[in-house]
């Protein structure tokens, strides 16, 4: 049997599947921020923070990244409930994204922290700079130049793995492509559609990154 | 001539009548002589069957066979069929009835014939008590948890008012976790999948708001046998009426008979 490809038939659900691709883009850009930011405080506080700290964040690190991303999505959706704590579908996707990115870039970032030669640092103490501009001038910006490619794969990551909130019902592109699939059962047509879809996004977000990491690591 | 040619005929027509009535007889007789019906059931499909602790089938329908057995004074012999071989098990008569959470449809209507409904099976939305809500129209605003392609979340898109957020997940254990751990307080599923919820999370046990989708089940049995489906309706009817169906609703369904059954 040969299968007729009908693009035709997805028409009809081109704003289900718009609004799903906002959402994603959505997610993906509040969750990335979200994300990095925790990483960079988890970053600095195991590398400079006190004994208790660095194991509290080592702890949360482990966790995250030797768990998988739908357990820890369906624990924050449909466990915590349990505990008192409700968060509807698109909190608990951005909420779930932004403490997987965190754990991930945490380990990232502090890579680069290490890298970051000691006699750098002492530079900066020597010029009377205080502990906050040494952090900010010149251990977490070299940091982030070392480690930025692993950091926007990460991101990229971090994007296609929101295809797994479409499981508590979180509107994303991947809940638009079911749903789409349920009503014309053209599976071929959509999942093929979305892939691409993805695909474009991916390479989108990477030459983006890329083009921002010039910007903020060549002025000098 | 004594006989002429329409008399034969009719005759013919009488003898033929009579023959047959004597073979539609066969099925009601043949179990009061043997003193045994042979009642076909679920075994895979709780609550109208499922094997207990005692690896013996039990569930709804093996309570309605045990009740027509009763009523009609002869020991029920149950066995286990699965949803495909229900239909061939009648029609070659190694069962008299089928009680196996049956439907009707047009297709079987050719090959067997239906009791009168003797279960209530249906798909609407359930809810958490404090809801009030009698019709899809009030759903204005509201949130209800479905199954993504199941009859009754396409139904439910269809007549929920566009103000009404659907969420939709992936398989049904999902739609019941996100009622169950309080993400949704409306959900649309089966009476049967409502029945397991109140069965296991009384707390949360979700109440009949409307109905979407009525499919109630029938007993099936062979054709041409008026005399014990009449037999079996005229028990149907009685256990209707003294309130025996509607204990078994409470006992397997958790929940009322619905309104109209």
């Amino acid at each position: 049997m040969i299968y007729k490809l009908k693009f035709g038939d997805l028409l009809p659900y081109w704003d289900v599947l718009l609004w799903g691709l906002v959402f994603t883009l959505v997610l993906t850009a509040v969750s990335t921020i979200a994300g990095i930011v925790v990483g960079t405080l988890g970053a600095s506080a195991r590398t400079f923070g006190p004994k208790w700290l660095g194991r509290l964040v080592a702890a949360y690190v482990e966790l995250i990244r030797n768990t998988p991303f739908i357990v820890q999505l369906f624990f924050i959706f449909f466990g915590l409930p349990a505990a008192g704590v409700k968060l509807d579908e698109s909190t608990a996707a951005f909420l779930a994204m932004t403490i997987n990115l965190g754990a991930y870039s945490t380990e990232i970032i502090r890579a680069g922290i290490e890298a970051v030669p000691k006699g750098h640092i002492e530079a900066g103490v020597s010029l009377a700079m205080t502990k906050w501009q040494v952090l900010r001038h010149i251990i977490l910006k070299q940091a982030f130049q070392k480690v930025y490619p692993a950091l926007s794969s990460q991101i990229i990551i971090v994007m296609l793995g929101s295809a797994v909130v479409s499981q508590i019902s979180a509107q994303d592109l991947t809940y638009a492509a079911n749903l789409v699939a349920s009503r014309n059962f053209r599976n071929f047509e959509v999942y093929l559609l979305v892939a691409l879809t993805y695909l474009g996004l991916a390479m989108l977000m990477r030459s983006l990154l890329r083009g921002l990491g010039r910007a903020m690591f060549k002025a000098k | 001539m004594l006989f002429n040619k329409p008399t034969i005929a009719a005759l013919f027509a009488l003898a033929t009548a009579a023959l047959a009535t004597q073979a539609r007889a066969d099925a009601l007789d043949n179990i009061m002589t043997a003193k045994v019906i042979k009642v076909a059931v679920p075994q895979d499909f709780a609550p109208f069957g499922s094997a207990g602790l005692d690896l013996k089938p039990q569930g709804y329908d093996i309570d309605m066979a045990n009740l027509i057995a009763k009523a009609l004074g002869v020991k029920a012999e149950i066995v286990p069929v699965t949803s495909a071989n229900r239909i061939p098990y009648l029609q070659t008569q190694k069962v008299d009835l089928v009680i196996s959470s049956l439907g009707k449809n047009a297709e079987r209507e050719k090959v067997i014939d239906f009791s009168a409904a003797y279960a209530p099976f249906f798909s609407g939305v359930f809810g958490t008590k404090d809801i009030a809500l009698t019709a899809a129209e009030g759903l204005k605003g509201k949130t209800i948890g479905a199954t993504r392609g199941a009859i009754e979340e396409q139904e439910l898109t269809k007549i929920a008012p566009s103000d009404a957020t659907i969420k939709r997940f992936e398989d049904n254990n999902a739609t019941i976790a996100a009622f169950v751990s309080g993400q949704v307080d409306l959900i649309a599923t089966g009476n049967t999948v409502a029945a397991v919820i109140a069965e296991k999370v009384p707390a949360r046990a979700p109440t009949l708001k409307f109905v979407i989708k009525d499919s109630p089940c029938f007993i099936g049995l062979n054709k041409d046998e008026p005399k014990l489906l009449a037999k079996v309706n005229e028990i149907i009817a009685q256990a209707k009426a003294s309130g025996d169906i509607a204990k078994l609703s409470e006992k397997w369904m958790k929940a009322p008979l619905p309104p109209g059954f």
